[in-house]
């Protein structure tokens, strides 16, 4: 759709179609995050294994999506800014967010005791989410070179076929990151939980299949 | 369809390397971390039950 049906932009050319990968990858940076802290708080307040499970693998989806959001605004930014990149508030602030991930996951792998490691590095996740309304509101904030919203729940101001564009690889982001979450989340409990019963008589069964 | 012709729509108007980069790097994520995975349910499913 974003490649083959929606029109050229009038101004910024054929290379605005970086849109369709760039802002569903930053939503779901931001997105996530929110999810990783959540869980992790979840985990701190009930000691709860399966919420730490989950909090750490989003970790590594949240770390790519920002990767991926970056990257793709740089190669966005130099046609249309002239520079891959800029010291802008919304710039900067999805870089720290990317430090946020990355620290998360070096402290989750740093600290050998399993149970330390999910609390101390949950720690960093729920004080990192002050960064969050920060990279959301810094157009406003801010006098910045970044652009500021497209798309609000009253008025849009895109054509419908490039919106439609967008919502389908939004939702495309959604079903993908859920999908290698919950598939991270379920080979981690059967590597974790490999000496109980259950686990063997589920990894026979995915034996059988493959 | 917006395009007239393929070669157009691989040019995207002289912006292919920065639309392509964005593309292409992006899918290359993605096969990397199912990849990845993929990986881990193999290693799963090939070590023996003690």
């Amino acid at each position: 759709m974003g490649l083959l049906y929606a029109p050229t932009d009038a101004t910024q050319g054929d290379a605005y179609r970086i849109i369709f990968i760039h802002v569903p990858a930053a939503w779901m940076s931001m997105v996530l995050y929110c999810a990783m802290a959540m869980w992790g708080a979840i985990g701190m307040i009930f000691n709860a294994r399966l919420a730490y499970r989950i909090s750490n693998s989003i970790a590594m989806t949240g770390a790519m999506m920002t990767f991926i959001a970056l990257w793709t605004g740089a190669l966005w930014g130099k046609p249309t800014w002239g520079a891959w990149w800029v010291w802008d508030a919304r710039l900067t602030s999805e870089l720290i967010l990317l430090f946020l991930y990355v620290g998360y996951l070096s402290l989750y792998s740093a600290i050998d005791e399993p149970r330390k490691a999910a609390k101390a590095a949950s720690l960093v996740a729920i004080i990192g989410v002050v960064n969050v309304p920060i990279i959301y509101f810094s157009v406003k904030w801010w006098n910045t070179l970044h652009q500021g919203a497209s798309i609000t729940l009253n008025k849009t101001s895109m054509d419908p076929r490039m919106l439609a564009a967008m919502l389908i690889m939004t939702f495309a982001f959604w079903a993908y990151a859920f999908a290698i979450i919950l598939t991270r989340v379920n080979y981690q409990t059967l590597d974790e939980d490999a000496h109980s019963d259950w686990v063997q008589e589920e990894l026979s069964h995915l034996r059988n299949k493959s | 369809m917006i395009w007239n012709s393929f070669a157009e729509f691989v040019d995207m108007h002289g912006y292919w390397p920065y639309v392509w980069g964005s593309f292409g790097v992006s899918f290359f994520l993605f096969l990397i971390e199912i990849n990845s995975l993929r990986q881990k349910r193999r290693r799963l499913t090939q070590s023996e039950p003690s």
